[in-house]
């Protein structure tokens, strides 16, 4: 057994450590660490950051992968956890809970007649099989990872364009101002399904065209998901580039940044120490608000074909794939469920979260 | 004013060069019409011939930028860039990979589009501004705490949800209404309703807690305490007060988007089969139609800066104190 490191992992654990850090930090930042405390202190606050919590654990195990010698599957910690689930395969459909298959088929009896029944299935699902028979409940427990991983890698690969772009443009002005507004103006004017899905479909042309340079299927499926969060990040960063261009403006004319500058402290050291921490509260909100409408992006992606690789679980293409399961008689439900409840967990979750963060870190948070 | 407006149109065609640009850098240069070809032919074994004759075909056998096989300024005309990207400004689009004209396409098609995405915007605005208009004045009581809760659980769903159970309990279940398709003329009707409805249901969460927020900014201003304070009934305020001066902010978002309407709705578009714009351009992306993809998001760009355009305009009209100069 050896471990595999994909790419993604160790973006997902270098955002951990980030988090780890950060809080680390707030040590030395009382106004912080009190606003920590008002968002820890409402019970709508605790609850939703201890899901969040919960689902982020199940994400950090599911990205631990590792390789059995010969074997080509990667396959993670959760896998391993979660063993008896994803090896009780079934043939195909079956109801959660239930005894026998969804479909009758002929059944040779111990007499030897054959009769018409559903077969008996081998084990119990919780929310029953899909179509090729895995275990749904499994496939939306390995969802959370791709969730987690769309949410949070895609800010962290925007984060360093918007408050580098952002904070130059509000800070110099001029004609760097012009030219960065010109660029967030230009993508914000592309209706965004559309520039990821073009942007979708040219990556993908690319990865099979290189197929063969790219070793695995799981890193093969890896590069698609982060391509797909470098996609998304590229429409998501203009937003908070626009914010902090604003607040910058604002802060730049302020008597203690006009006094760094009159004694010559460097253009980089102003920007990193006197403007970044006046202007945290604003990344530490919108990438909070980003992460639920990122989530519910990926299935919408899935939709329209340009979401995450087909060997990926994830709840969008569960969802995708429900559709048709709700339109055959007689109808299956339990696959669309399943990754409903999933997703609103965690969507809910973060949204409930971030207006707590938003009520306690924004001045002007009406209350 | 015409100066003004003159500016803006001007300060709009770098971006839409930019625009251009980008779309054609994703789709030239990144994916040669090689690429396209091999695609297009079914990835693997194709000739170089047949890949060639593919791109005679589809008028994708010129070079890039420079044409050095023709006659004067034919060596720059006569150019992928020039030809299927800069044609774009003059609305010359070409023909999609099934050989019909994208221009034609996009005329018949804009009428089931603006049919669904129009009367889902007004009725859209007419709901979630009375509801937000509804919380403020349950204002500071369980009721609001519970309709707040409710909201972000609307904004947690999502909107394919809406679409697949509003097909399913509206259509299938309940036949109300066809799950999909399309009528002529009144009979269209039947085919628009659960979309207006999936369509405004799907977006009640960030809207209403949108306006409620600009509803909440504007009733902290001075005027609207010293209405208080000279007795106003909170009904007065509220409606004479702070949604008239609400009207500004609410319009020019209104207006910036009024031009997209045009394009219809991707997802809710193709889900209820509905023949406009959205189902189209989901239908090129996913047979991979470059052509039909790059001109759609010409018009969206060029559609969004026309709303930028008319939002400024706006602004001017509603509002007294802003001039355009």
């Amino acid at each position: 057994m050896r471990p595999v490191f994909l790419i993604s992992d160790l973006l997902f654990f270098a955002l951990i450590a980030t988090l780890a850090v950060y809080a680390l930090s707030l040590r030395h930042k009382p106004s912080d660490r009190a606003a920590w405390g008002r968002v820890f202190s409402s019970s709508v606050g605790k609850w939703s950051s201890i899901l969040l919590v919960f689902f982020v654990l199940i994400g950090t195990v599911d990205s631990l992968h590792y390789q059995v010698n010969k074997d080509p599957e990667v396959l993670s910690a959760l896998d391993t956890l979660l063993s008896p689930l994803r090896l009780a395969k079934e043939k195909t459909y079956s109801a959660p809970l239930a005894d026998t298959l969804y479909v009758k088929e002929n059944v040779v009896q111990p007499d030897g007649t054959v009769k018409r029944e559903a077969p008996p299935l081998k084990h119990r699902h919780l929310m029953g099989t899909n179509k090729v028979g895995q275990d749904v409940f499994y496939l939306a427990i390995k969802g959370i990872r791709t969730g987690l991983m769309i949410g949070m890698l895609t800010t962290l690969i925007t984060l360093p364009f918007a408050i580098g772009l952002g904070l130059s443009a509000g800070y110099f002005g001029g004609r760097i101002d012009d030219a960065i507004q010109y660029i967030y103006t230009t993508l914000n004017s592309i209706p965004s399904v559309l520039l990821i899905a073009a942007t979708v479909l040219v990556v993908d042309v690319q990865i099979e065209r290189y197929a063969d340079k790219i070793g695995s299927a799981a890193e093969r499926a890896d590069y698609r998901l982060l391509a797909l969060c470098a996609i998304l990040g590229l429409t998501q960063w203009t937003g908070l580039a626009r914010l902090l261009r604003a607040e910058t403006l604002k802060l730049r004319e302020l008597e203690y940044i006009q006094a760094a500058k009159a004694f010559q402290v460097n253009v980089a050291r102003i920007l990193m120490r006197h403007v970044l921490p006046n202007v945290g509260h604003l990344i530490l909100i919108t990438v909070v608000l980003d992460f639920s409408g990122l989530v519910l992006a990926e299935a919408v992606l899935s939709y329209v074909g340009a979401g995450v690789d087909p060997s990926t679980p994830s709840w969008g293409s569960m969802i995708n794939g429900a559709r048709l399961e709700l339109a055959r008689e007689p109808l299956v439900w339990w696959q669309l469920v399943t990754a409903f409840v999933f997703m609103f967990g965690l969507v809910m979750s973060a949204n409930l979260f971030a207006d707590q963060v938003r009520d306690a870190f924004d001045p002007r948070a009406s209350s | 004013m015409f100066n003004y407006l003159l500016r803006r149109i001007l300060y709009a065609v770098p971006i839409l060069i930019g625009v251009n640009l980008i779309t054609f850098a994703l789709f030239f240069m990144v994916n040669t019409p090689d690429d396209m070809a091999r695609l297009n032919l079914g990835n693997k074994r194709v000739t170089a011939e047949a890949i060639e004759r593919w791109k005679v075909q589809h008028g994708y056998d010129k070079p890039l930028f420079v044409n050095p096989d023709a006659q004067g300024l034919g060596q720059v005309t006569d150019t992928l860039f020039v030809q299927k990207s800069l044609k774009l400004f003059t609305f010359d689009f070409e023909a999609g990979d099934d050989g019909r004209d994208i221009g034609r396409e996009i005329s018949h098609r804009m009428g089931p589009s603006m049919a669904v995405a129009i009367p889902t915007f007004f009725v859209g605005l007419l709901v979630y501004v009375s509801m937000a208009l509804a919380f403020m004045l349950i204002r500071g009581g369980a009721a609001e705490l519970w309709g707040l809760v409710a909201l972000i659980a609307m904004m947690s769903i999502s909107s394919l949800f809406f679409v697949i159970g509003g097909q399913f309990f509206v259509g299938k279940l309940w036949h109300w209404a066809p799950i999909s398709g399309w009528g002529d003329g009144v009979s269209a009707l039947k085919f628009i309703l659960v979309p207006v409805l999936v369509g405004v249901l799907a977006s009640v969460g960030e809207s209403v807690r949108f306006y409620r927020t600009l509803f909440l900014e504007e009733s902290g201003r001075d005027y609207v305490r010293t209405a208080r304070a000279k007795g106003l009934s909170a009904g007065r305020v509220l409606f004479k007060h702070i949604l008239r001066n609400s009207a500004i902010p609410i319009l020019t978002g209104v207006v910036v988007v009024l031009p997209r309407l045009f394009l219809g709705s991707l997802i809710i578009e193709s889900f209820f089969g509905i023949p406009g714009l959205g189902s189209y351009t989901i239908d090129a992306i996913q047979s991979q139609d470059f052509a039909v993809v790059r001109s759609m998001v010409f018009l969206g760009s060029f559609l969004y800066i026309v709303g930028l355009i008319l939002t400024d305009l706006s602004y001017a009209v509603a509002d007294p104190r802003v001039k355009l100069s």
